[in-house]
């Protein structure tokens, strides 16, 4: 009986890896429920739109890596962000004034723009594929450990080490500032103000003189900034590829529905569920449990409930347990 | 343009991009276009009739392809003797303790209500899945032991390998009947999203349960409809026909098996469309479209719209699943690792979408119209794109990223062409009538 290091167990392999994906996913969903909210159809192109913001970030990163600028122990892709963002917020904008503005003029129904997004989708994953390749591309520099098990051991002298990736810390830290940013915006400012009615009520929204065109451009302003961000981090943490970005859809979308898609805090709350129920299902317990029972009884096997390749199908499961009980998601949100 | 007119019109292209292929690039592989064209066909006949007929959007088209080719395997490779011994019974008492968990638990969920209901589900839901794994990791774990470089699954029923077309249909429709049950009461987006994570679901059991098909291992050398090239090089009945016309033999016997393939899938795709055209043009077709047209007045009139969803959802799953056995005893292997969702789902949808949704002859001529492209943007991508780089001057990397990428160019066109599609025809190149 060692509850001490069995809690330390479960925090390196569980609990940190499960808030840094957990944030990432987040930041993901938080980006679709903004364009289900206000645009009205769930975009499938947005995988995609955080792949080519990362993609513009890492070629930025490249650059100022061979000019020899560093943050030091920070990894060199946080100064270039804001140019993955502008790019990203370029692409998206571009997108909604040649393709989605048409559909929206016409009042299409949300299952044609669901398609169109379909076409942008490929689009973008063509562009990125072209410009940056299929490739794995690891772009993080700077210190990789925040905390490594080593130190950590000598600091507390347990027997179980605990490592903190700087990235994971950075996720974390990176998602709280812009999550009370994003809310700071839709609560207190006028432009905020009038994305929430314009997405509780159209129409009404409409006639008090909210002009939609501004409602729709600073939503794929912001939906941009947080693809682009969510990407990076998740490109930090772990690697950029093309393909990968395209699977984070099925998790991202699970998160945005089972909070309830047009809830922002819905979406912050379906990432970490879907995260943490990713990590703890596909991850072998025996560890944990070997310390916590007396030794008569340990587990012979690995206690894993299902292998690590089921990852996708455990995000699914949620998704339509939740639709089965709630068909809304835990927070209510629209269903147009 | 009346749609006759588009048809034959549509189908002349098709056949002068083929014949043109034939010239240019040798009729090996206009044949292997036209073959992998025809299952495109059929697959996007089926997508047609459940978003075309019904207006329900699944985007998990390749889950059922998956399904069907699992089927070839179950149905056409010979059973292992060795693995049935090792654990069979075991697996199959363990398939039924997991079925009857989940039967167990739709019972109790039917039958109690009150809080008594959520708790007794999960007690049913928690001792079956124990009790299901306590059965299961055994069998399992003796079957993958027997061989497992060469075997290390059950095997299938060892039948003739046409067999398995209709059983990978019924095997996707088993699949879409449970998927409806659940998802079909969702609105259209949430819809879409739940089929595109069973795809996902069934290509991770496909993956990761080897004693069923042996995974990512992937099961080589499936039997054949069709003779084998080295038979008939080895007939000497073949060989005198194909110098008498003039053919290398071993030209001649691989055109010779290839167009043997298009012979038999020609004939499901025609009967498919046979089947699918009296279905559009029946008392049950025009119901399924008043459904699709205004959903709460044929509610009014008295029509289960959720039945009628059902029924055209597990009918044109059933399509996608006999095209995914059809590929897969085309290919001659099962490889789960190569099922994704933007060749197998998306790549589809842009079939229908493009030869005309709603319209049979249009989705399939769309089928085969878009596979061709999707063949052939390489190479054409790659002409345009040394072309552009001969211009650049030598040795820039610029001029190296550009033909390096080429191979990229297929999915952008593919956007492209279903943009602007969508765009400016918006009901495709033969519109429903």
């Amino acid at each position: 009986m060692d509850p001490l290091n069995a809690l330390i167990v479960l925090a390196n392999f569980v609990i940190i890896p499960a808030m840094a994906y957990g944030a990432q996913l987040s930041l993901g969903a938080l980006g679709v429920t903004l364009i289900y909210g206000i645009l009205r159809f769930s975009n499938f192109a947005h995988a995609d739109g955080m792949a080519a913001g990362t993609a513009a970030t890492i070629l930025f990163t490249w650059w100022l890596q061979a000019l020899g600028v560093s943050l030091g122990p920070l990894p060199t892709a946080l100064l270039a962000i804001p140019v993955g963002i502008a790019v990203a917020a370029a692409l998206l904008l571009g997108t909604d004034r040649v393709v989605y503005r048409f559909y929206r003029a016409r009042r299409a129904a949300p299952v044609v723009l669901v398609i169109v997004s379909m076409g942008v989708m490929f689009v973008y994953n063509g562009l990125v594929r072209f410009v940056i390749g299929v490739d794995d591309q690891n772009f993080a520099d700077g210190e990789r450990f925040l905390i490594s098990v080593r130190d950590f051991r000598e600091m507390t002298g347990l027997e179980e080490g605990l490592a903190i990736k700087t990235s994971q810390a950075l996720t974390v830290v990176t998602a709280v500032i812009v999550v009370a940013l994003l809310f700071w915006f839709l609560q207190r400012t006028r432009t905020g103000k009038s994305m929430r009615a314009f997405s509780d009520n159209e129409d009404l929204a409409l006639l008090s003189g909210i002009n939609p065109e501004k409602v729709v451009t600073v939503t794929w302003l912001i939906v941009a900034a947080l693809a682009t961000i969510a990407g990076v981090l998740y490109g930090l943490d772990k690697s950029f590829k093309p393909f990968t970005y395209f699977q984070l859809l099925l998790p991202i979308f699970a998160s945005a529905i089972v909070g309830g898609l047009g809830s922002p805090l819905g979406a912050i709350a379906g990432g970490f569920i879907i995260a943490f129920a990713e990590v703890t299902i596909t991850y072998p317990l025996k560890k944990v449990l070997s310390y916590l029972m007396p030794e008569s009884m340990e587990p012979d096997g690995l206690i894993q409930l299902l292998s690590t390749d089921y990852k996708f199908a455990v995000s699914f499961v949620i998704l339509i347990v939740v639709l089965l009980v709630r068909p809304t998601g835990l927070f209510r949100g629209q269903s147009v | 343009m009346s749609n006759a007119l588009r048809i034959s019109l549509l189908s002349a292209l098709i056949a002068a991009l083929l014949v043109g292929t034939g010239f240019v690039q040798g009729w090996n592989t206009a044949l292997l276009i036209l073959n992998m064209g025809l299952v495109s066909a059929i697959m996007s006949l089926g997508v047609n009739l459940q978003w075309g007929l019904a207006g329900l959007f699944n985007v998990g088209v390749m889950g059922f392809v998956a399904l069907g080719g699992l089927a070839v395997v179950l149905v056409a490779v010979s059973p292992v003797g060795e693995a049935w011994s090792a654990g069979g019974p075991r697996m199959m008492l363990a398939m039924v303790l997991g079925a009857a968990t989940v039967a167990g638990a739709i019972l109790v969920q039917k039958r109690l209500t009150g809080p008594l209901r959520f708790w007794a589900t999960l007690a049913v839901i928690v001792v079956g899945f124990i009790v299901y794994r306590m059965a299961f990791y055994p069998a399992r774990d003796a079957i993958e032991a027997v061989s497992p470089a060469a075997t290390g699954f059950l095997g299938g029923l060892g039948l003739p390998v046409i067999l398995a077309w209709p059983v990978g249909g019924l095997l996707a429709a088993g699949a879409a009947w449970i998927i409806g049950k659940t998802a079909l009461g969702l609105r259209s987006d949430y819809l879409a999203i739940a089929t595109l994570g069973i795809a996902e679901i069934i290509i991770a059991i496909l993956k990761n349960e080897d004693w069923l098909a042996r995974g990512v291992k992937n099961v080589n050398g499936l039997p054949r409809p069709v003779p084998y090239e080295i038979d008939l090089q080895n007939d000497p009945g073949f060989v005198d026909s194909a110098t008498s016309m003039g053919f290398d033999v071993i030209t001649a016997s691989t055109l010779y098996v290839k167009a043997g393939y298009a012979l038999l899938f020609a004939a499901v795709l025609i009967l498919l469309l046979v089947l699918a055209q009296l279905a559009l043009n029946s008392p049950w077709g025009r119901m399924m479209r008043a459904i699709r047209d205004n959903e709460t007045a044929a509610e009014a009139m008295g029509k289960d719209v959720t039945r009628r969803h059902l029924q055209v959802f597990i009918l044109g799953s059933a399509i996608c699943g006999i095209a995914g056995a059809m590929m897969t005893t085309l290919d001659g292997q099962l490889t789960p690792g190569t099922y994704q969702p933007l060749r197998f789902t998306f790549l589809i949808w842009v079939m229908v979408i493009v030869g005309g949704s709603g319209n049979n002859y249009g989705a399939a001529l769309g089928g085969i119209l878009i596979w061709w492209l999707w063949v052939e943007v390489e190479p054409i991508g790659f002409w345009l794109l040394s072309n552009i780089a001969a211009v650049l001057p030598d040795g820039s990397a610029f001029a190296e990223h550009l033909i390096d990428s080429a191979a990229h160019m297929r999915l952008l066109t593919m956007g492209l062409i279903l943009l602007l599609v969508l765009r400016f025809s918006p009901r495709g190149l033969v519109p429903e009538q």
